[in-house]
């Protein structure tokens, strides 16, 4: 059970463990964080199984792996180590132009990127059970993910609006079941969690999209490319939790030392967000 | 007015619980603090992670305050990861802390991982209709005080128990559209008035 936690990102078994003492509520087990891929460049694929085993070893709450986005045999094999969740993952590089994993023939739980309704639905009909904003991982700005979010909300407000010729243009657009798009017009929200990711990097961050009304946070290389990760990291599950409350936010957000430094979107030669179909 | 009932907002799905208590006329009231304790009839512990809510509790330092609710006779459920938070002893993290308040030994994690959670109708002491439990990564009573009553089973392991003013079920009925377990907890608020 996810809900109101920090999922965090880690590259080895002794990161894992710094991680749930901070107290996250699953760890995402990767070879490279995402500020690492971005500057290597190259193919960044699936990690190694045996490093993922040493990562589902050391900790006791849930473990993610990312697989690349339409790589099913990568999935397959994560789903055989028997990790918790699979984040098919814009942060990989893509292995098809066309179609994302089939979902629904998985028994293991699938998380996807979104920047949109639109994108959100057609994961989820693609058999997702968790949402996250892809926000622009890897540059310690939270820019995209407000975007992402405000967006999210913001097209989920607009169906309310819609005739049902209107409805049934946007679920065509969108390509998807028009049912779907009608359960969300009535319920005001997605069926599934929506969680924030990518660029999440300090305590007022998370606050931030825990207040836009995200359901909790991911944070990649936030945590251990800062000065001190076991004091950010709890810091930032503190704040995910007392997201309303500044006094205790200011009280968290003292001393924390660097924050990774970080990245203006406009530097960027390539968008990870425009990753994925 | 309606009954205040706490449900403890550090992280899982206190939302779920809140609107199960809505619906049932009573008034949710988020815990996140100590302050917030003051006004509640009742309290529900979520499910989430154990190590994490855990944690939270030692850092605001809810923990007293909240043994300090039970021995004034406030009623506690507790779901899932509010199960291990309750316990005694937890029997295959004996390190983790706890709160102690019922007399059980719990094994988190206990049915295996992710991939190993199910839905399945148990049937619950006293009431006809079964009812849809869903377990996630669901922790197991292993041993039970001599106090503690069994109010429902699945494959021979206790999943809903009451010892005193506290109730706990190791699935979560907050996921279902089904209420009755929960207000099975506010007629032991009623009772405890």
């Amino acid at each position: 059970m996810l809900k109101g936690g920090v999922i965090m990102d880690v590259v080895t078994a002794e990161q894992a463990k710094i991680a749930q003492k901070a107290g996250a509520c699953a760890v995402m087990a990767l070879e490279r964080v995402p500020a690492d891929i971005r500057k290597q460049g190259g193919v960044a694929r699936m990690s190694d199984p045996k490093l993922i085993k040493e990562i589902m070893a050391a900790v006791s709450i849930p473990v993610m792996a990312k697989c690349r986005i339409g790589h099913f045999a990568e999935a397959q094999i994560l789903e055989s180590l028997g990790i918790d969740y699979i984040d098919e993952s814009e942060v990989l590089t893509p292995a098809d132009n066309a179609f994302h994993v089939d979902k629904h023939q998985f028994k293991v739980p699938f998380v996807c990127g979104a920047t949109n309704l639109g994108e959100a639905l057609r994961r989820l009909h693609e058999g997702a059970a968790m949402i996250r904003t892809k926000g622009e991982a890897g540059t310690g700005n939270v820019i995209e993910a407000v975007r992402h979010m405000r967006k999210m909300t913001g097209d989920i407000r607009a169906l309310k609006k819609m005739s049902e010729s209107q409805l049934q243009s946007y679920a065509k657009k969108e390509r998807v079941p028009l049912s779907l798009v009608k359960s969300i017009k009535t319920h005001q929200k997605l069926p599934v969690v929506n969680f924030a990711a990518g660029g999440i990097a300090t305590p007022a961050d998370a606050a931030l999209m825990m207040q836009l009304g995200c359901d909790g946070i991911f944070v990649g290389s936030g945590i251990f490319k800062s000065s001190n990760p076991a004091k950010l990291a709890k810091a930032i599950v503190q704040a995910t939790t007392h997201y309303k409350e500044p006094m205790i936010l200011a009280d968290i957000s003292k001393g924390l030392g660097q924050p990774m430094k970080g990245d203006e979107i406009s530097t960027l030669s390539t968008k990870l967000a425009e990753r994925g179909w | 007015m309606p009954i205040q009932i706490g449900v403890l907002a550090l992280q899982g799905d206190f939302r779920e619980h809140s609107e199960v208590l809505r619906k049932l006329g009573c008034r949710p009231v988020e815990i996140r603090k100590k302050e917030d304790l003051k006004t509640i009839k009742g309290l529900i512990i979520p499910g989430g992670e154990s190590t994490t809510i855990s944690k939270l509790l030692k850092e605001f330092k809810l923990n007293q305050n909240i043994i300090e609710l039970h021995k004034k006779g406030i009623p506690i459920y507790g779901t899932c990861a509010g199960a291990i938070v309750l316990a005694k002893d937890i029997h295959n993290y004996p390190k983790q802390p706890s709160l102690g308040l019922i007399n059980i030994s719990i094994d988190r994690n206990a049915y295996g991982r992710q991939i190993e959670s199910f839905e399945e109708n148990i049937s619950i002491r006293g009431e006809k209709k079964p009812f849809p439990a869903i377990f996630i990564r669901a922790p197991i009573i292993k041993e039970i005080g001599k106090n503690v009553e069994i109010l429902a089973k699945q494959n021979g392991n206790p999943v809903l128990i009451k010892e005193d003013s506290i109730l706990v079920s190791t699935f979560h009925p907050e996921l279902t559209e089904d209420t009755r377990i929960h207000k099975m907890f506010l007629e032991m608020i009623k009772k405890a008035k």
